[in-house]
């Protein structure tokens, strides 16, 4: 999957006196209230975190509450969709007008009618119907199957919404990808991906990052603002 | 709006040329499907046309858009033909949802999320769920509010008088699982969804002044939710939801709105446990008890709560049933357990262990004992756990006889070892030791009700024979002074009877009343008469109950072979202990100072806590106390158990 990948950065978790006795506990539990959610300052979305310890430094938060800050370094693993990308997802809803699938069992996404190619025909008959290509009757969309598709847009504002299209080549449902389409046969094959070339890559994530407790005094909200990176836009 | 109905009967010039250049469609002949596309078509060049700034939006299109915007108007009742129009409009919306954007078509979501499904039909509401669940699918924007608009759509029309109209009721059930087959599914397609929807009905959730009807309809289709994945993601919480809001509604009924009935009429109920006739036929009973919380709304609010939530339990397979029992010890752990004054809301945990005597029967005992041993649990847990073991071991019929064995082993053997513990050192001030006597106390009466049954197992009877008892009673902190009087001498007669108790009590501790170390002890850091699982009072819910619990008058103690059943009964209402000096002289009784036993036994005497139990008097001289297995509320304040000292 190509989204995927793996970060590491330092951060600095402030924890609250109360679980001192206990800090690996405490951090752990910190880095876990990110899961799942898209994150500016990582770029993606959190799916795993490991913590290693840098040393006994803990500076202490002065101020009104006193969280001491432990400095971690993270590894991470993220899940950074960008247009353009192919990801691989599992059919759960059919339409007349759109596909919907859900990436890595937690990420929805759509696929609306006019990112369908032509060729492709829905059939409301049979178990929540299902697309069939014109081209090939054996390349069958249904309920349960997994797909190809590239990434036209994505809504980093809240659950990381996909909107995807079947348009670009070497997309579809991919059990008949492997047998039918050449290019994508070898490339699972010899086990290579072909390189994409990214908006963005970077390995590592430097400097001092800050999560706060949800009940911290210290305001944690971070601006809500509507992410959408379109394709062209 | 006939020109609409009209345009769609006879399809326009174009028609035809649609038709033929349909791409998507089946190509099956039926009018119906023809006309769905024709519809949709026609929806989604509406859509596209007003998808500018509106001031560039040609008359025509805003007026045709008007119009499709005023279809969908639910406020209106329709005529047959609108109906269809308007399911011809929801389902092709459903397949235009790509087409629908949040800005420029407003004014048509505002109409799509406003419909309160109870007045549809049901064809209808089955489209406009499905429009939903589209919406709600296609991108994160709609999600909040389509999921919002479901969770509005729990609560029924509310008319005249706060009832809900009989139309919704049967249609309840349909409502329910249709609601929560959209919730499934909206969270199968978005699989984050539930964890907005869990905040989402955290906010929407019933208060507590919330119209009753509303209430119970919330939660009755919020527990439906509590199923397969949707459950393992979000079960518990909702589960903590509706035990916090049962509680909340148990702190707020107060004893004097249970007891108001009675003086008022005057008439003398039974002791409130018996809620059927007696034996005897006295032909009180239901009646008179079960008019007591006639007059307390929250008690009301509580009791049709708590069928549905018993309701929900029962319907449960094993499985989830056992995951649910996990989930909701741990949510008695953190809330009931310390909630002093409830009186009805710990019933779910009976119910529920009711439904597995031998897996979360056992477990729950297992689990309370396992609090009151563990040093490092604090203090007023502990106290109120060992409260709740006592009271529960008692009066859970579903209980075998070795497992209550088993707990008392446990708690024996824990006393004995805080009293080997005590010996080494000096000796302390007695509030220190309040959880040793409240141990002690509970063990006794557990004894009291279950002492019989276990003498009819000979292994039983002997493991209860082995243990220290002796040594307990005997020893300096002297539990049997300190513990409720009437406790101990119930305890003392059956035990004696028995055998169990012959070689250490001392005949002066016989009918032992209240001595200073007691009252001292009752009087500053009260050992509180706190009881549980005392008789239910609900009447709605008391039929999941009943079945199970074990009332006082049931129970065989070891001397009621050789008395007969009027001296049975006349120990329990044994007139010394009702203490009538201190009643108020408002409250009517027949009671006669002269306490003529036989009349007192005919005019069946209620003991049921008059106000003496609500004024603190009664506290200090010791307030007519019969068995405490009776309804007894308990007044002190969690506080008084802090403790001072350490314990082991």
């Amino acid at each position: 999957m190509e989204a995927l990948r793996e970060a590491t950065a330092e951060l600095t978790v402030y924890v609250h006196p109360s679980n001192a006795a206990d800090v690996r506990l405490a951090v752990s539990r910190q880095l876990s209230t990110l899961l799942f959610s898209y994150e500016d300052r990582f770029d993606g979305v959190l799916l795993s975190h490991e913590v290693e310890f840098e040393g006994d430094n803990e500076d202490v938060l002065d101020g009104l509450v006193p969280y001491f800050g432990v400095p971690v370094t993270a590894n991470m693993l993220l899940f950074s969709p960008q247009p353009e990308m192919i990801l691989e997802g599992k059919v759960e809803m059919l339409g007349k007008e759109s596909i919907h699938a859900i990436v890595l069992g937690v990420f929805s996404a759509a696929i609306m009618a006019d990112d369908i190619p032509e060729m492709f025909k829905f059939k409301r008959r049979g178990h929540g119907g299902k697309f069939i290509s014109q081209s090939d009757k054996r390349h069958v969309i249904k309920k349960g199957s997994m797909i190809r598709f590239s990434v036209k847009r994505v809504d980093t504002e809240m659950n990381c919404h996909i909107t995807g299209s079947l348009m670009p080549p070497h997309t579809g449902c991919m059990r008949w990808l492997s047998v039918h389409d050449a290019e994508y046969a070898s490339e699972i094959s010899s086990g290579k991906r072909k390189p994409r070339d990214h908006t963005k890559s970077e390995q590592k994530v430097q400097g001092r990052t800050t999560a706060n407790r949800e009940d911290s005094m210290v305001n944690s909200e971070r601006p809500r603002k509507s992410r959408k990176r379109a394709v062209g836009e | 709006k006939t020109l609409e109905t009209s345009r769609l009967a006879s399809p326009p010039p174009g028609a035809e040329a649609m038709v033929a250049e349909l791409r998507r469609d089946d190509m099956a002949e039926e009018a119906g499907t023809i006309r769905d596309s024709v519809a949709f078509r026609l929806v989604e060049r509406v859509l596209q046309s007003v998808r500018m700034e509106p001031f560039l939006i040609a008359p025509y299109d805003l007026e045709q858009y008007r119009m499709m915007v005023g279809t969908l108007d639910t406020s209106r009742t329709k005529n047959r033909d609108d109906e269809a129009l308007y399911v011809t409009y929801l389902k092709a919306l459903s397949e235009a949802v790509s087409k629908i954007d949040i800005t420029y078509h407003h004014s048509l979501l505002n109409n799509i999320f406003a419909v309160r499904i109870w007045y549809l039909q049901r064809d209808t509401m089955v489209a406009l769920l499905d429009l939903i669940t589209r919406l709600a699918a296609v991108a994160d924007q709609y999600l909040r509010e389509c999921l919002q608009m479901l969770v509005n759509n729990f609560t029924p029309p509310i008319v005249e008088r706060n009832e809900v109209p009989t139309w919704a009721v049967s249609r309840k059930k349909d409502i329910f699982s249709h609601l929560c087959g959209s919730l499934k599914t909206i969270s199968d397609t978005v699989p984050l969804a539930p964890r907005m929807l869990r905040d989402i009905i955290d906010r929407s959730m019933p208060k507590l002044f919330d119209n009753k009807a509303k209430m119970i309809s919330f939660v009755e289709c919020m527990l439906g939710l509590d199923t397969d994945r949707m459950g393992d993601l979000i079960g518990a919480i909702l589960l903590a939801k509706v035990v916090d809001l049962l509680t909340e509604l148990d702190v707020n009924i107060t004893w004097e709105d249970i007891l108001q009935e009675e003086h008022d009429k005057g008439i003398f109920e039974m002791e409130l446990e018996d809620l059927d006739a007696d034996d005897d036929g006295d032909g009180f009973g239901q009646a008179g008890t079960k008019v007591c919380l006639g007059g307390n709304a929250c008690a009301e609010k509580l009791d049709g709560l708590m069928v549905v939530v018993c309701e929900h339990l029962k319907s449960l397979d094993r499985q989830r049933l056992y995951k649910e029992f996990v989930i909701l010890k741990t949510i008695f752990r953190a809330s009931l357990l310390r909630v002093h004054r409830s009186k009805f809301a710990q019933f779910i945990m009976f119910y529920t262990c009711s439904l597995d005597p031998k897996t979360l029967g056992e477990g729950f005992a297992v689990f309370l004992t396992d609090i009151v041993t563990e040093k490092k649990e604090d203090p007023i847990s502990r106290m109120s756990a060992v409260s709740y073991v006592g009271s529960y071991l008692s009066r859970a019929r579903f209980i075998s006889a070795d497992t209550v064995v088993t707990i008392l082993k446990k708690l024996v053997d824990w006393c004995v070892d805080y009293c080997d513990h005590q010996s080494k050192r000096e000796a302390t001030p007695i509030p220190n030791h309040q959880l040793f006597y409240a141990t002690c106390q509970a063990v006794m009466y557990v004894l009291c009700f279950r002492l019989r049954s276990i003498m009819d197992y000979p292994n039983l009877k002997s493991d209860l024979f082995h243990m220290p008892f002796g040594f307990l009673f005997r020893h300096r902190l002297e539990p049997l002074k300190v513990c409720l009087p009437s406790i101990v001498n119930e305890f003392l007669r059956q035990a004696k009877d028995a055998g169990l108790v012959a070689a250490f009590v001392d005949p002066a501790a016989e009918d032992a009343i209240e001595s200073d170390l007691s009252r001292t002890f009752g009087g500053i850091n009260r050992l509180d008469m706190f009881f549980p699982f005392d008789p239910y009072l609900l009447k709605e819910s008391d039929r999941y109950i009943r079945p199970n619990f074990e009332f006082w008058s049931m129970v065989k103690t070891t001397y009621s072979d050789d008395t007969d059943d009027d001296d049975d009964e006349l120990e329990d209402l044994d007139a010394p202990e009702m203490n009538v000096g201190s009643l108020d002289d408002h409250v009517e009784i027949d009671i006669n100072s002269d306490d003529d036993d036989l009349e007192y036994s005919m005019n069946k005497m209620s003991i049921t806590p008059h106000h003496s139990f609500l004024h603190q008097m009664a506290m200090d001289s010791d307030g007519g106390l019969s068995m405490p297995a009776r309804i007894r509320p308990s007044t002190s304040p969690p506080s008084r158990w802090a403790m001072s000292g350490e314990s082991p």
